[in-house]
């Protein structure tokens, strides 16, 4: 082949190097539905300039900017240390049971982070289960950073786990056995040849996962920990300041640009696609030998703390409730739309993330950069700021979709669009650019080249990335509360309302059919590789 | 292969469709007309407590299509205004004043007849007639009874800082009823007063709860002789069956003459500005204030019924009984300098 790899042949003239105009039109489309959120930002500060510096410049503000973002990076560190030897246990070794401690790690993402922080103060807080079973006073305190740290960590680890183990499992063995074959030691092979080319599945896991962190409102409230989201829904909830709010809000969106740059820097400029002809060898299990039994010891000790006993826990309570009243038929019906819900939104990010993981994999530049901020910033601001967003955009663009289940999973995919862009764009980074060109050259049109090359090949992280918006829709609320259609109850929702009315124990049932519903989602993840 | 995709890409499409159709349905059977044929009403108060008078509503009203949406009720109000002209809440049915007097202040709620103003006295609705109260509620004082005789209560909610309570008083912070009722200190007495009181509340280590449910719990166990709740979480417990009024050792007690500690705070209703529904949101505030629902506030949710001459829970003290210190209950709204007093003294 004459051309080069990076330049494809295009026959419309219009092109952004390896993307065609169809992918670029497509991207451009996803990213102006998901600017609908920095859209309103910018409406309400330019409304009352005066009151946004006033919120912006009043004292305190960037020290809980700091703050959060320290607990931010602080959780996309301790999820990466968690999620890497996690997913090379149950990607690359020999570890017994191995496809059990697989569903075991992924399955904490179930837990609602706000569920797994009551959960938490419940076990370790003042007058929690461990202070009566210890028979103390008093133990350390739970809450504050530590609290947030630890809890957000161990339910969201998994967002790291997932595409450092897939791409683990995509390396080409062909390169570690060069590197061997030169004389290089394991340590050396896997800081050379192993870990460079798991960055960019690092870099993506951990950018989730703190953006989470960022974005979380109900976690780090439960946890006391006072994060610069809590101050935007304070702003609205208690002062009603809607420009103060969408100031702070703001600065969010510009934290949010420096993170993604980060992690665009760590993924540009790399090919990750096997250059030579045919295709990867299937790796080889690496033998553990005497480390078996520590390593199944890590994965059990993860899989306690992070899975078994906050069900437990739930588990217990429910029994305990069973006592009093569980309205069964809401509870089922609230679990249908749940599902409804969050499976459409599952099947639409699917197909909005393509072109945009398409764009972001082939043509990475200032371009795939706004429109990565674009798509990401539902994700990265508090779920109040997305809700009220669409509420005061939608009602005026489509009053006739307001409040109705369409404009309920539009904003479900505008709040987890990430997860599936970073799903499915991990897979395209693998695919040789060759290949379409080889189907371009043989004269099919854009749409039958997608259709012959691209779905077939990333529909792995297509399916990923559905799975993965589906357990995260369905676990979500401040949207559901304010755009879902009248009387359309969710199970978050009713767990909500439960909580709130009394004890957060009478929520229990509700909560463990959440869990029971979300299973499909992580066997789609997982369920079926080796 | 190319019909798949064709597939692929026409089933957002074709859901988009489906729901535009519903969409349809609805925007046609809820946002039309002032006939008093059809109602949205959005509700910051709980289904459990509210959803019995709204059935009780759409049976006097045949032919109405009444809807709920449940929600916090500062984010309803929120909603309302991000929604501005085209609102689809014919009313707004709040947990406290301070959301209702939000609206007012960004001048997005009607100014309500007089008909439906004067049902209740003057302190329980507006001053300038945009929202009025349903019900209300009083913080008091939850207390011991076994630990503690009537004559050994304090006088006020200041004097809970001497020695005497050292460790034994419990809060709940983070809660918003709380929060309203520091609000009020703030505007009763002032800024420098408060954050003294909180100081000196925190040096006497007064216990931290999640919410009022669990510190009457920790009365109740002799955890803490006395706590700072909201009066009608005594008649929840006793009407649970956890114990009956008699033996039940946790008693309410008042702060007398007017002292700040016994904050009177209301649910209400407003019908925002661009409210489609006028006539039917009126008709369900007159529903609210009439007789049989004032006597279910009292009865059911053991709340005070505002209107005169319905009789509270035989239990409490008349209202016209209870000295409130005098405030506006829409200036409550301001919450913002409370929760910076609150962290600044690391209370919460």
């Amino acid at each position: 082949m004459a051309t080069s790899a990076n330049r494809l042949p295009v026959t419309g003239g219009f092109a952004l190097r390896g993307v065609s105009p169809l992918t670029l039109l497509a991207a451009g489309l996803v990213a102006a539905v998901c600017a609908v959120p920095i859209v309103y930002l910018f409406i309400v500060i330019v409304g009352e300039p005066a009151a946004a510096w006033q919120a912006i410049w009043r004292q305190g503000t960037l020290r809980l900017l700091l703050r959060s973002l320290a607990l931010a990076l602080a959780v996309g560190f301790t999820a990466t240390l968690l999620a890497v030897p996690l997913a090379w246990l149950t990607g690359r070794s020999d570890l017994p049971w191995r496809r059990g401690w697989t569903v075991l790690a992924v399955l904490p993402l179930v837990i609602p982070s706000y569920i797994g922080a009551y959960l938490f103060v419940s076990a370790f807080g003042p007058r929690g289960e461990l202070q009566k079973l210890l028979g103390v006073e008093q133990l350390p305190s739970i809450y504050g950073f530590s609290g947030a740290w630890i809890v957000l960590t161990l339910f969201t680890f998994p967002l790291v786990l997932l595409p450092v183990r897939a791409a683990m499992r995509r390396l080409d063995p062909a390169l570690e056995d060069a590197a061997h074959g030169m004389g290089r030691s394991q340590f050396e092979v896997a800081r050379s040849v192993i870990l460079p080319q798991l960055t960019p599945a690092i870099g993506a896991g951990a950018l989730l996962v703190s953006l989470y962190a960022l974005s979380d409102f109900g976690a780090v409230s439960i946890l006391r920990f006072e994060s610069f989201t809590q101050v935007i829904y304070q702003s609205y909830r208690s002062s009603f300041d809607r420009t103060g709010a969408a100031a702070l809000a703001g600065l969010l969106v510009l934290v949010l640009l420096l993170l993604l740059t980060v992690e665009s820097r760590v993924r540009r400029r790399r090919s990750y696609h096997r250059v030579g002809p045919g295709s990867a060898r299937k790796t080889a299990d690496v033998p553990l030998g005497r480390w078996r039994w520590p390593a199944v010891g890590f994965c059990a000790a993860v899989a306690l703390i992070s899975f078994v006993l906050p069900v437990a826990m739930l588990i217990f309570w429910s029994v305990q409730s069973v006592a009093g009243e569980v309205d069964w038929g809401q509870v089922a019906t609230a679990a249908g739309n749940s599902l409804l819900l969050a499976g459409l939104a599952a099947v639409v990010a699917a197909i909005a993330a393509l072109p945009v993981a398409w764009l972001g994999a082939r043509a990475p530049g200032r371009l795939s950069r706004v429109v990565d901020l674009l798509t990401t910033s539902g994700y990265a601001l508090p779920g109040i700021v997305v809700a009220l967003a669409i509420v005061f955009v939608g009602i005026r663009l489509v009053p006739i979709l307001y409040q109705s289940l369409p404009m309920t999973v539009l904003a479900m995919v505008i709040v987890c669009l990430p997860l599936a862009i970073t799903a499915t764009r991990s897979a395209v980074i693998q695919i040789p650019p060759r290949l379409e060109e080889a189907a371009r050259g043989s004269g099919r049109s854009q749409l039958a080249v997608m259709a012959t090359v691209g779905i077939p090949l990333t529909r792995a992280g297509m399916l990923a990335g559905a799975a993965l918006v589906f357990v995260a829709a369905i676990k979500e609320l401040p949207v559901v509360v304010l755009l879902s259609p009248i009387g359309f109850d969710t199970l978050p929702l009713v767990i909500w309302q439960q909580s709130s009315r009394s004890f957060f124990e009478s929520g229990a049932i509700p909560a463990l059919v959440l869990l029971m519903v979300t299973a499909p989602g992580i066997w789609l993840l997982v369920g079926r590789q080796r | 292969m190319n019909s798949k995709v064709t597939r692929l890409a026409l089933l957002p499409l074709a859901i988009i469709a489906i729901g535009a159709a519903s969409g349809c349905g609805e925007a046609g059977g809820g946002g039309e007309a002032g006939d008093g044929s059809s109602l949205t009403i959005y509700s910051g108060r709980d289904e459990e407590y509210v959803g019995p008078l709204i059935e009780r509503f759409k049976q006097q009203n045949p032919g109405s299509e009444v809807e709920v949406r449940y929600g916090d009720s500062a984010e309803l109000a929120a909603t309302i205004r991000e929604e501005g002209e085209k609102t689809p809440a014919g009313v707004f049915f709040s947990q406290d004043a301070g959301a209702l007097g939000a609206l007012q202040e960004a001048k997005l709620l009607k100014e309500l007849p007089s008909s439906i103003l004067d049902r209740v006295p003057s302190a329980f609705r507006s001053a300038q007639g945009d929202w009025v109260g349903t019900s209300g509620r009083v913080r008091v004082l939850g207390y011991d009874s076994r630990a503690l005789a009537p004559s050994e209560l304090p006088k006020s909610v200041f004097d809970l800082t001497e020695p005497r309570w050292k460790g034994k008083v419990g809060w709940a912070p983070a809660n918003a009823s709380f929060q309203s009722f520091v609000t009020a200190m703030r505007l009763s007495e002032g800024e420098a007063k408060t954050k003294e009181w909180l100081e000196q509340m925190k040096a006497n280590g007064t216990r931290s709860y999640e919410k009022n449910g669990i510190i009457r719990d920790a009365i109740a166990d002799g955890e803490i002789e006395v706590g700072l709740i909201n009066h009608y979480y005594i008649l929840e417990a006793i009407k649970e069956g956890e114990a009956d009024g008699d033996t039940y050792p946790v008693k309410l007690h008042f702060f007398p003459d007017g002292d700040v500690g016994t904050l009177i705070n209301v649910a209400g209703v407003g019908i925002p500005e661009a409210s489609k529904q006028q006539k039917a949101a009126e008709q369900f505030a007159s529903f609210l204030l009439a007789d049989p629902q004032q006597r279910y506030f009292a009865k059911e949710t053991g709340e005070y019924p505002l209107v005169k001459g319905i009789a509270q829970d035989p239990s409490l003290p008349p209202l016209s009984s209870i000295k409130q210190p005098q405030l506006d209950l829409s200036d409550l709204s301001d919450l913002q300098g409370t929760q910076e007093l609150l962290q600044e003294t690391g209370v919460l």
